[in-house]
């Protein structure tokens, strides 16, 4: 079949690791389907950036995760992002979570936060309900091949009127090439709820050269009056190949909130796109990025309003070193009928080298008069006149260089609600620029 | 040491035009010198080409801060020297705040292993803005992003007062002051006043050296100095304007390098 050769999966293989999983019959069949779509769908088709020429092959085999006892049996990559005191932590390494933890004063007021697999399990028909319903299991190629190999994942749930106060916490950790890592996260904020998640996505430094994928989805439902805040970083090596989508869809009166880091050092294609679905709807979608060596990042934005009175924000900040480059997209996209809409976005590149590429793609798509949208782009180097404004105080040339461009990264960084996530960008940003 | 600072037979070009065609003038601590004269006679290219903007070029002379040739140090070398340029036209940089940048620079004077500490250093940040009436928001907001003409330049003296420098170049620091800026600018300025420390205010109004007095006056025209005097020659100015200095030098158009 030349389906294994496309795409490293087929029906049966994806059925039987299912049901050897002990996973329901509705999922086993969803992953049936969804590995013979893979075979037929092509991979996505970002702007500029020919990511059939990556290695996104190397999606591996299943690996039957060995859970732990305790945070400090965790790999140090891992339990340095772990924040002090959480008792609210999943941990996934490579197919499987290794570590689930969460408070009971939030079990008990009916909130679910647990590992996608278990949820499937235990959470069946809620579950069912969500998964694969913001992201269609046959969009692409990509798409498909997530719902067919997922593994590991988040599950949260948040009922009506209950405030999580505290983030909870999940770290995505791959130290062998030959595993599957294909996390899912889906999160579901009924009315009036509020919640804040916050994710790393790392792999084991210097754990060699065999290239692996990280194909992972988020989907995130935002109920009427609800807030959710999601917060994730990546951070993987240069061998690793990140194709990350995520999609929230907003009734009326929800607020959805996205800050993305993409710091990895391999090829990184991430899409976060917010459905304003409901009135009154908004969405505020801050991402950065630091490209460093031949590294090729494809980072798209989207707003899609459906809703009167919607509203949508989307900020890029990229840095590219070396020969690095960063194709950003971001469309704005308001529906006829959308009155009153607005949508802005800001894409800005800042190159630190004449062989660095940055392109910023502005798009704004608008069927309705009544509303009101802009966007600001801009692709540039670091400013002569800068430099020497800072040296001309006796600040080297190299500490004027880094100042400019953390104040270039300073408006996303600064406004990261959480603190420790805010903490941890900062210090993962100066391990990429410095290192 | 004695602050000293001799200017010999400078010149520079911009784009291959050059602009300053033999500057000499000798500064020693305690001092003040004003340069003075029309616009487009190369005066903001002196203060440009000492502090080292990539865009001048030096081509001939030497400019010896104690014993020591700036010219052939890099921008930031010559701040740790001890020279500092007021500049005209401060860079806005955003996302970085006001009181980061004065830390830094303030710690790279100090050099490594005597870098003050925050507490002290807000202290004496704070203390030197009152000095100067700025509002203490102005510490925490970006780099002269969106400040008025009048605060940055406010913001130029308060980098002054805390680099400590030994030799000081104002350029057009009144411009764009109204007349309570430029009395407190003035009094940063006669605050800062002192034996070690030489100053070179290039301004084209008399009006600021109502405030801070100057030893010696110069008069710039066609990239050179092409008379000096004392305060008596600042009124003179004011009240009769450039064209005597022509008609005395036969100059009739006092200009350089423009298209």
């Amino acid at each position: 079949m030349s389906t294994q050769l496309t795409t490293p999966t087929n029906r049966q293989a994806a059925e039987a690791l299912a049901r050897s999983k002990g996973e329901p019959n509705w999922l086993v069949e969803l992953r049936g389907e969804s590995a013979e779509l893979a075979g037929t769908l092509g991979w996505p088709k970002p702007e500029k950036v020919r990511i059939e020429r990556w290695n996104l092959t190397a999606v591996g085999q299943y690996e039957q995760p060995a859970t732990v006892g305790a945070i400090s049996e965790l790999p140090e990559v891992v339990r340095e992002l772990v924040t002090e005191g959480t008792e609210n932590l999943i941990v996934q390494r490579n197919s499987g979570i290794v570590w689930n933890q969460f408070a009971n004063e939030y079990a008990s007021k009916g909130v679910i936060f647990t590992d996608l697999e278990t949820a499937c399990k235990e959470h069946g028909e809620l579950v069912q309900k969500y998964l694969f319903q913001a992201v269609a299991k046959d969009e692409d190629k990509l798409t498909a091949l997530q719902s067919a190999i997922w593994n590991g994942g988040v599950f949260i749930y948040v009922p009506k009127n209950v405030e999580v106060e505290l983030p909870l916490q999940a770290i995505f950790y791959n130290d062998n090439a030959e595993a599957t890592f294909a996390p899912h996260i889906l999160i579901v904020a009924d009315n009036n709820s509020r919640v804040t998640y916050v994710d790393c996505v790392v792999s084991e430094p210097g754990a060699g050269s065999a290239p692996f994928v990280h194909p992972s989805v988020v989907e995130v439902f935002v109920k009427p009056g609800a807030h959710v805040r999601f917060s994730s970083i990546h951070h993987m090596g240069e061998t690793g190949v990140d194709m990350s989508i995520r999609r929230a869809v907003i009734e009326n009166d929800g607020q959805m909130e996205w800050i993305i880091g993409d710091l990895n050092d391999g090829n990184t294609l991430s899409d976060t796109k917010s459905i304003l679905k409901g009135t009154g709807s908004t969405s505020d979608a801050k991402v950065i990025s630091v490209g460093k060596n031949a590294q090729q990042n494809s980072l798209t934005t989207q707003a899609v309003h459906f809703g009167k009175s919607s509203d949508s924000n989307m900020v890029t900040r990229a840095v590219m070193k070396d020969s690095a480059s960063a194709i950003i997209n971001g469309i704005t996209k308001i529906e006829k009928g959308a009155t009153k809409a607005n949508g802005v976005q800001t894409e800005k590149v800042l190159m630190l080298s004449p062989k660095a590429r940055g392109d910023a793609n502005p798009i704004l798509l608008i069927d309705e008069d009544d509303v009101t949208a802009g966007h600001a782009a801009s692709v540039g180097q670091v400013n002569p006149e800068q430099v020497y404004y800072l040296m001309s105080r006796g600040i080297s040339k190299q500490d004027a260089e880094r100042l400019i461009i953390y104040g270039f990264l300073a408006p996303v960084v600064s406004e990261i609600p959480v603190e420790a996530v805010r903490g941890q960008l900062q210090s993962l940003l100066q391990r990429k620029l410095e290192g | 040491m004695a602050t000293h600072f001799v200017i010999e037979g400078l010149k520079a070009a911009i784009d291959g035009k050059e602009i300053l065609k033999g500057i000499n003038l000798e500064i020693k601590g305690g001092e003040i010198h004003a340069i003075m004269g029309p616009n487009g006679t190369g005066k903001s290219t002196l203060a440009s080409a000492l502090m080292g903007h990539p865009k001048y070029e030096v081509t001939e002379g030497t400019a010896v801060l104690d014993g020591e040739d700036i010219l052939e140090m890099g921008v930031d070398e010559r701040a740790l020297a001890g020279l500092f340029l007021a500049m005209q036209y401060p860079s806005e940089i955003p996302g970085v705040t006001n009181s980061d940048f004065l830390r830094s620079a303030l710690n790279a004077r100090l050099g490594e292993g005597n870098e003050i500490s925050l507490i002290k250093f807000i202290r004496k940040m704070e203390s030197k803005m009152k000095e100067l009436e700025m509002n203490p928001e102005f510490a925490h907001r970006y780099l002269n992003e969106g400040f008025s003409g009048g605060e940055k330049k406010r913001n130029e003296i308060l980098q002054m007062m805390l680099l400590d420098p030994k030799i000081v170049v104002l350029d057009e620091i009144d411009s764009g002051l109204d007349i309570d800026a430029l009395r407190i600018v003035s009094q940063g300025v006669n605050a800062m006043r002192s034996e070690d420390r030489g100053f070179l205010i290039i301004t084209h109004y008399q009006r600021l050296l109502n405030y801070i007095t100057p030893d010696y006056v110069h008069v710039m025209m066609q990239g050179r100095i092409v008379k000096s005097g004392g305060p008596e020659l600042a009124q003179r100015l004011e009240n009769e304007g450039y064209d005597w200095v022509k008609e005395e030098l036969g100059i009739v158009d006092e200009t350089v390098g423009q298209a």
